[in-house]
């Protein structure tokens, strides 16, 4: 048989693609099997829309109190690198006017002009987060609450340019070295993920509050279902006065601040 | 054939050097090696049959991974009807609590590479970091 | 015809190898940043993304510019560009790797760049630009080698090819929009939530690539047997000259939109740009050269006396393809940061080993390009032999 290079090449390259078929169809062709778990163990906390209401009022009263921000940390493994480039923070303080720089903020009252508010992922109900990941590693549940799956995040970032709070940060490094007291109980993060505020998920799994909530001294935070009418939420809403962060964006954020 | 000298030599010696590993294991005698890991533990089964965890854990742990994350829910009902909480740390490692004497035993032999669940993963008794 | 790119003269080795050195370096410093993290760019909380990403950027422009050699060639038969649309394909496929190995060095976790397929996800513009990128890349390598092939046998390529060039023109727009896109639809970041994004992207893509690819015949013409011929790269000065002033035009109506509306979200961003936001003032020579540059270019271009001698058109193309690519190379993906959602200013300058990881990666791009030029002038030089 005669057969020259060119086409000797061209065939064998083929055939050695033809062995990519069977694990093409293995991987592409693979549903997902779903593990049917019934009973319940517990009484886990569940709701149809979770969100956050924050009294600044109260939180003014506490000068530099920084409870929540420790007991978040602290439960979740966050680093501290020590630097504001590498910086990793899921709750933070911001002076008010920086919270809120959309209403350009002249003359402010004195309390509110010294003081800062607590400000962290507001779990949108249209996050634009999600509707940029790549791969659905940000993703929203039907609680409302937005999870990023740190098992499928490709580190690209996208998130991090989407959010328009700066809810988001990333492992520029590795992290384990600047956590100061590691809790086994809940996983650290790998360099290369994005990581935020959780609303606690593993915490209403066991039918606890988040640790913020849980961890402020003035009572502050309220955390609570929007969509029971007798949640306690809801009837802070209905007898105060909130705003929420950047609203004319259309991400309708789901954390409010009563001022 | 031309050269046949040449050729029959060269793959000779290509067949030595190809099946290297398997006579140079069987000379210095680590053939009969088996890993051992270690399980120090009440608990008389595991949430699968031993047969299919040996075989499949890897998948069993992408399921679990999948259910907790993207569905929330962490209830799991083993093959005889009892109900586990779906926790690395608090169900797996309840049990398989010492990294080294257990998952290192065979991941090491082996060598399938450290499953980078421990990048994140807080190991418990240390993870030789 | 591989084989053409392994013969050459001792200049031909020296820059191969001079290539190779750059990569070399630049690969060991990405495993520096695979083990120690993105930390070792000048990326930060603020500022995400920064280098890696507006080379990117810039450099799906320069891949969806070959349309304009393609387009007025085979879709209005206009034979002049036929010498120059081989170069103008070829010049894709380096182009959208160093895109790709761009994204790659940017990403946190590239081992698992897999699920962008895995995983799709319609509603997200990154898994669409992978897309669009990849396919583009594959019809430009079928093109390219389809083409060249049978050139080098004297006959007319098959005719199936046809409808897959037509299929590559628009396929070209689509690349360059979807990549504006990607910022486009941006609430955060007023810099870039505007419509015409995705049309300054294309305006500065169709001046810079041909601006770029009057340079590569010029010094083709010196290091090869290759003469583009003048009247060719004539048109190809005209097509740059109208898409610079197009882009100029938009650039100047978007300057306008922020600045008399006076909305302090847009102001900002442009005050950062040409006078310096809050102390950080790092781009503002950048963006006057730019100007500078861009000024020039125009006066140069758009005189025809200055573009018909070759050597004020090297300057003009130089200049037009150094502005744009500080527009869009530089101050596009850092000022969509700065000022960040929290109306803070952060600073953002690449470090040293960001800087030569990209350094390489143009490397990697001159090689490809180097190799593929190469290759398709060995096979026009046998045959006019």
């Amino acid at each position: 048989m005669s057969i020259d290079r060119r086409t000797f090449f061209r065939i064998a390259g083929l055939a050695t693609l033809g062995l990519a078929i069977k694990p093409g169809f293995e991987v592409f062709g693979q549903g997902e099997d779903v593990v049917d778990s019934t009973a319940a163990m517990g009484r886990p906390l569940s709701a149809k829309r979770w969100a956050m209401a924050i009294d600044v009022r109260c939180c003014l009263d506490q000068k530099d109190c920084r409870k929540c921000i420790l007991a978040c940390h602290q439960v979740h493994n966050v680093p501290d690198f020590g630097n504001p480039k590498d910086e990793i923070k899921w709750l933070w303080k911001e002076p008010f006017d920086r919270a809120f720089p959309e209403q350009e903020f002249q003359h402010l009252p004195e309390d509110f002009e010294r003081q800062v508010v607590p400000v962290f992922c507001n779990h949108c109900d249209s996050p634009p987060c999600v509707r940029v990941c790549p791969v659905q590693a940000t993703f929203q549940r039907d609680d409302g609450i937005v999870i990023t799956d740190q098992h499928r995040c490709i580190g690209c970032r996208y998130c991090m340019a989407a959010c328009p709070y700066g809810s988001r940060s990333f492992n520029w490094r590795d992290p384990r070295p600047f956590i100061k007291n590691i809790d086994p109980k809940y996983p650290t993060r790998t360099r290369g993920v994005v990581e935020k505020c959780t609303f606690c998920v593993e915490r209403l799994t066991q039918g606890l509050m988040p640790a913020c909530v849980e961890a402020c001294a003035a009572h502050a935070l309220t955390f609570g279902d929007l969509e029971d009418a007798g949640s306690e939420i809801r009837g802070l809403l209905r007898r105060r006065l909130a705003i929420r962060r950047k609203p004319g964006l259309g991400t309708n954020p789901e954390v409010y601040y009563i001022i | 054939m031309y050269d046949a000298g040449k050729v029959i030599i060269g793959l000779a010696i290509f067949l030595v050097l190809i099946t290297f590993p398997v006579w140079y294991t069987a000379a210095i005698g680590n053939a009969s090696y088996v890993p051992d890991p270690q399980i120090v533990t009440t608990a008389r089964t595991c949430v699968a049959p031993t047969v299919y965890m040996r075989a499949s854990h890897m998948e069993l742990l992408n399921q679990w991974r999948n259910e907790v994350v993207r569905r929330g829910s962490r209830r799991y009902t083993a093959f005889d009807g009892t109900v586990h909480e779906i926790n690395l740390v608090n169900t797996c490692m309840r049990c398989h609590s010492n990294k080294a004497e257990f998952c290192d035993r065979c991941h090491n032999y082996a060598a399938v590479g450290q499953p980078d669940c421990w990048n994140c993963h807080v190991a418990p008794e240390g993870d030789g970091r | 015809m591989l084989e053409y790119a392994l013969r050459g003269d001792r200049r031909y080795w020296s820059w191969i190898c001079a290539l190779l050195g750059i990569m070399v370096v630049a690969f060991l410093f990405y495993l520096r940043q695979a083990s120690y993290g993105l930390g070792i760019t000048g990326l930060g909380r603020d500022v995400p993304w920064g280098l890696y990403i507006a080379q990117f950027t810039f450099l799906v422009g320069v891949a969806a510019s070959s349309v304009m050699v393609v387009l007025p060639y085979y879709l209005h038969d206009f034979r002049e560009f036929g010498k120059l649309t081989i170069l103008g394909e070829l010049l894709v496929i380096p182009s959208i790797i160093m895109c790709m190995v761009f994204v790659i060095v940017d990403m946190g976790q590239p081992s698992r760049i897999l699920n962008v397929l895995l995983y799709p996800t319609p509603h997200s513009m990154m898994f669409w630009d992978m897309v669009v990128l990849g396919v583009y890349l594959l019809l430009n390598i079928i093109i390219s080698r389809v083409v060249l092939d049978a050139e080098r046998k004297s006959i007319p390529p098959p005719g199936w090819i046809r409808p897959i060039i037509i299929l590559s023109i628009p396929w070209a727009f689509s690349i360059h929009t979807v990549t504006a896109f990607l910022y486009s639809g941006l609430a955060a970041r007023p810099f870039w939530l505007t419509a015409i994004l995705a049309p300054r992207f294309l305006a500065s893509a169709f001046a810079a690539g041909p601006a770029l690819l009057i340079l590569f015949c010029v010094i083709l013409r010196k290091v090869s047997r290759f003469d583009a011929g003048h009247a060719p790269l004539q048109k190809l000065a005209v097509i740059v000259t109208y898409a610079m002033t197009v882009n100029v035009f938009l650039m100047l109506v978007e300057i306008f939109t922020a600045m008399y509306s006076d909305i302090p979200e847009h102001v900002r961003h442009f005050q950062l740009m040409y006078f310096g936001l809050e102390g950080n003032a790092s781009l503002v020579p950048w963006m006057w050269v730019a100007a500078v540059l861009a000024v020039l270019a125009l006066v140069l271009l758009i005189n025809p006396r200055t573009r018909r001698n070759e050597p004020v058109l090297i300057l003009a193309c130089s200049a037009t393809f150094i502005s744009l690519w500080i527009d869009k190379g530089l101050a596009m993906v850092i000022t969509g940061f700065i000022p960040s959602p929290l109306a803070a200013v952060p600073k953002y300058r690449p470090t040293v080993p960001e800087t030569l990881i990209s350094l390489g990666i143009y490397a990697s791009g001159l090689l490809i390009v180097t190799v593929l030029y190469k290759i398709a002038l060995s096979v026009r030089e046998r045959l006019a032999v």
